[in-house]
């Protein structure tokens, strides 16, 4: 009987059906048991958030209706009343206390929620109130508990991974129930009629995995799925001219930004043009800044990209909290490059390898060997070594000796998981510190005492304004003054839904469906 | 005959044990797996976790042994991106692949041995020279450029064939497959054809050389001479002997269409083991690489047996040794 529909339907599909093609599959079905990008995505279809995230991080109120810090330490969180689970039993403090406790515990978890959750104190003070005390001011709160899936107390129970793949436990409040996963095949999920919120616009909504680029736009095209995301760059103008097919596409929270060895007197990948060893130039902040120079921003966003993306001037586009509004990308300026060199004692300049990786940013190698073709411009003679990422970002964490970097000038980006500039700061820009997890994923090492304490003082200050303007101030030091990193570009993700459908741009490049609605 | 499987199960063990320790220290030299499953956003405390779960603090020597430990009971590891049994995630995909794999290689079959014959028979017909010129094109294009192709040609251009994925199953005799619905049918051609394509070109070519070899044997002129109906000297006589070395192209064939499917699994978005493998190892997920390439040397030494076998049926000349 079911086979019988399901042919009907894979003819002509019903008008308020939806079939999605994603480039990548979820992992679990388990919204705690792998912390990442895909599974946070798709979770967000059958579980709620406190905190909810919208299309440009920011914030509103899920199944929180509202909060706010009571105390230096203590945040207070009003739950919503009336609020049933898929079951249709009512949602109380007791499913969030129940959550914050097997986040933190799910079994093989490759990536696990403790990142969010550690050192908070949750306690409950009536059924739908709930506060959580830190050990010091802690101002990101909502950006944390806007990560963390809330889950069933009931349904959850004793339950694994596999009763949430199976979806004995998939219990949720969102705007989607789960109805089946066939690992590599498709998901489905059905419209959850007693919502809370506004109510989901597709009766069924089947998504299937279609890794290879080509072959998703052409199932869009066949018609075999009606929304993709992940449309390759090179393909975005051929599909502008399809009547059939609509387009939308915005920037990304994510930069592509360049790392520079600033920790070795000796760098292992530059030497003088002759092949001698010489004192490591990107020590030089006029070196730095003569790159950053000589970089044809506008060229690598026209040509490299097909115009799929927006040249950057520092961390996070405008929009997000904590960016400087007075800084802009620098100019495409070779003279100006070519003296500074001469300044810092270059004036032949010297030889480098850029790294980077080949399957992990958009063109990612590409933009690699138009930035060695720029630098050799103004006498850098760079050449261009790229990998796979499975290889590229060991050796780029940690390949050297002592577990140290192994490369000079390295390719990378960053997406703002939390929506703001704290994030990049935090990870990329303060002196790195294993104890304390600051600059975990700073590879040039870049260290400015300056930098680090606008960036510890940021992430004790709970009022957002003042945050945002240490936060503004921090990046204007430590990019537009020490270039610690240079920024490239923002990546521009693109969606593609046939024609009748328009899809709101996600920053956090998620594709959930609650944001494709008919025009 | 016993005798005979019972020596090839003892060498397939050994091939087996050293495909292990290649396998296992090779895909440790590559990368690091944390990287590919951690959140960049996570501190080292969450990181060194996630090492001590995996199990990758100990030395590759120690983590093979548990390897090996945990194989005799059946168990080939845990994928470090699914958290479930590697073996299991790969026995779940395996009868989308397998049946793949059969379609595609009954395609090679029943077109291929005709249209070979028939270029052997009349080798210098035109026909006859369009059908050795197709095979030199399958033989040499890309797999992934004519999926591609032939997406673009007969789902988006005409709308005959969906482009993507598996189709509805049904269950005969114990057996689920997509093969047994229209809707399956529809989706399983356009991969199984383009997984038979290269496959489809050796057969034409090996039915062509041996149906040129044999029709010049002295039986064939006898049978003809005998005064038997051509259909016959073909179906009899030329036939059976020029199966041979097509049965054994198609055994050892048979492995390699499903061991590398994972192109046609990729284009085609068909949820088999191809694609699992080609996404572990991009993302570095060992235990199911492992796993996986243990499974297949296992089909390749089964497949040589039935080979083997099938020889000694089809050949009275050919006995196997133990066999009185």
């Amino acid at each position: 009987m079911t086979s019988f529909a399901a042919i009907g339907l894979s003819i002509s599909a019903n008008a308020a059906d939806l079939r999605v093609g994603l480039k990548s599959e979820p992992s679990s079905i388990d919204p705690h048991y792998h912390n990442l990008g895909p599974n946070n995505g798709f979770a967000t279809h059958i579980f709620g958030t406190l905190v909810g995230s919208d299309e440009n991080q920011q914030h509103y109120p899920d199944l929180a209706v509202s909060w706010k810090p009571i105390n230096d330490t203590t945040w207070e969180f009003k739950l919503r009343k009336g609020v049933k689970w898929h079951d249709g039993s009512a949602f109380s403090a007791d499913d969030v206390m129940f959550t914050v406790e097997r986040a933190q515990n799910v079994p093989n978890s490759p990536s696990s929620f403790v990142t969010y959750l550690k050192g908070k104190t949750f306690k409950k003070i009536d059924s739908h109130t709930i506060h959580v005390v830190t050990a010091k001011p802690y101002p990101l709160m909502p950006n944390d508990l806007s990560t963390v899936k809330i889950i069933s107390a009931k349904a959850g129970n004793g339950a694994s991974t596999e009763d949430y793949n199976s979806g004995k436990a998939t219990v949720g409040t969102g705007p989607y129930k789960f109805i089946e996963w066939v690992p590599g095949d498709r998901i489905v999920l059905e419209r959850n009629a007693s919502y809370h919120g506004a109510k989901a616009a597709f009766d069924k909504v089947t998504f299937k995995p279609i890794k290879a680029g080509p072959a998703r736009i052409s199932a869009l095209l066949a018609g075999d799925v009606d929304f993709i995301d992940n449309v390759p760059p090179l393909d975005v103008a051929r599909l502008k001219t399809e009547k059939n097919v609509q387009l939308s596409s915005g920037p990304s929270n994510r930069v592509i930004y360049l790392h520079m060895d600033q920790f070795r007197e000796n760098s292992p990948h530059i030497t003088a043009k002759d092949g001698s060893p010489i004192k490591n130039p990107l020590m030089d902040v006029r070196v730095r800044k003569a790159i950053s120079l000589s970089i044809n921003r506008d060229a690598i966003v026209s040509r490299v990209m097909e115009g799929i993306a927006v040249k950057a001037g520092q961390l996070l586009p405008a929009g997000f909290h904590g960016v400087s509004s007075k800084m802009k990308p620098d100019p495409y300026d070779t003279k100006m490059a070519k003296k500074l060199m001469a300044d810092a004692g270059y004036p032949d300049g010297f030889k480098m390898t850029i790294h980077g990786p080949n399957d992990r940013y958009i063109n990612d190698a590409k933009i690699a060997e138009a930035l060695a073709q720029m630098l050799n411009r103004v006498g850098i003679e760079a050449s261009v070594e790229t990998m796979p990422k499975a290889v590229y970002f060991k050796r780029a964490s940690r390949g050297g000796p002592n577990k140290s970097p192994e490369f000079s000038f390295m390719l990378l980006g960053w997406g703002a998981g939390s929506g703001e500039a704290s994030s990049p700061l935090k990870a990329l820009l303060h002196t790195y510190d294993k104890s304390k997890g600051l600059g975990a994923a700073n590879r040039g090492r870049h260290s400015d005492a300056e930098v680090d304490k606008l960036v510890k003082q940021a992430l004790a200050t709970v009022d957002a304004d003042a945050r945002g303007a240490l936060l503004a101030k921090a990046t204007e030091k430590a990019v537009g003054e020490n270039y610690g990193v240079i920024p490239m570009h923002y990546q521009v993700n693109t969606w593609a839904a046939k024609a009748g459908y328009k899809y709101l741009p996600r920053t956090d490049e998620r594709t959930i469906v609650t944001g494709l609605s008919k025009n | 005959m016993t005798a005979f499987i019972l020596r090839r199960s003892l060498q397939s063990i050994v091939v087996l044990f050293i495909m292990s320790l290649i396998v296992f220290v090779g895909v440790n030299l590559v990368g690091d797996p944390v990287d590919m499953l951690i959140n960049p956003e996570a501190d080292q405390a969450e990181i060194d976790r996630v090492i001590r779960d995996l199990g990758l603090d100990r030395p590759v020597s120690e983590q093979y042994w548990y390897f090996v430990l945990n194989a005799f009971q059946g168990d080939l590891g845990r994928s470090f991106i699914f958290g479930e049994p590697a073996l299991k995630l790969i026995v779940q995909r395996m009868p989308a692949t397998m049946e793949l794999a059969l379609v595609s290689l009954l395609m090679a079959v029943v077109f291929g041995i005709p249209l070979g014959i028939y270029a052997g028979l009349k080798p210098n017909s035109k026909f006859s020279k369009t059908i050795m010129a197709g095979s030199i094109l399958g033989f040499s294009m890309p797999t992934f450029w004519v999926g591609i192709i032939l997406i673009m040609f007969f789902s988006v251009h005409l709308g005959w064939l969906p482009s993507t994925g598996r189709g509805d199953v049904a269950t005969y005799f114990g057996v689920t497959s997509s093969a047994f619905t229209l809707d399956g049918l529809s989706h399983i051609f356009l991969p199984a054809f383009n997984l038979a394509l290269f496959k489809l070109s050796s057969v034409i070519r090996l039915a062509r050389a041996g149906t040129r070899e044999v029709i010049l044997q002295d039986y064939i002129k006898f049978a003809r001479a005998k005064g038997l109906a051509e259909s016959r000297v073909v179906r009899i006589h030329l036939l059976k002997n020029i199966m041979i070395p097509v049965i054994t192209i198609i055994g050892l064939e048979f492995g390699s269409l499903i061991a590398f499917s994972t192109v046609t699994e990729t284009v085609f978005a068909w949820p088999g083991m191809g694609k699992l493998i080609i996404d572990s190892i991009y993302n570095l997920d060992r235990p199911v690489v492992v796993a996986y390439l243990m499974i297949i040397v296992v089909i390749f030494v089964m497949l040589n047996l039935i080979v083997d076998i099938l020889y000694s049926v089809l050949d009275p000349r050919v006995r196997i040794k133990g066999v009185s």
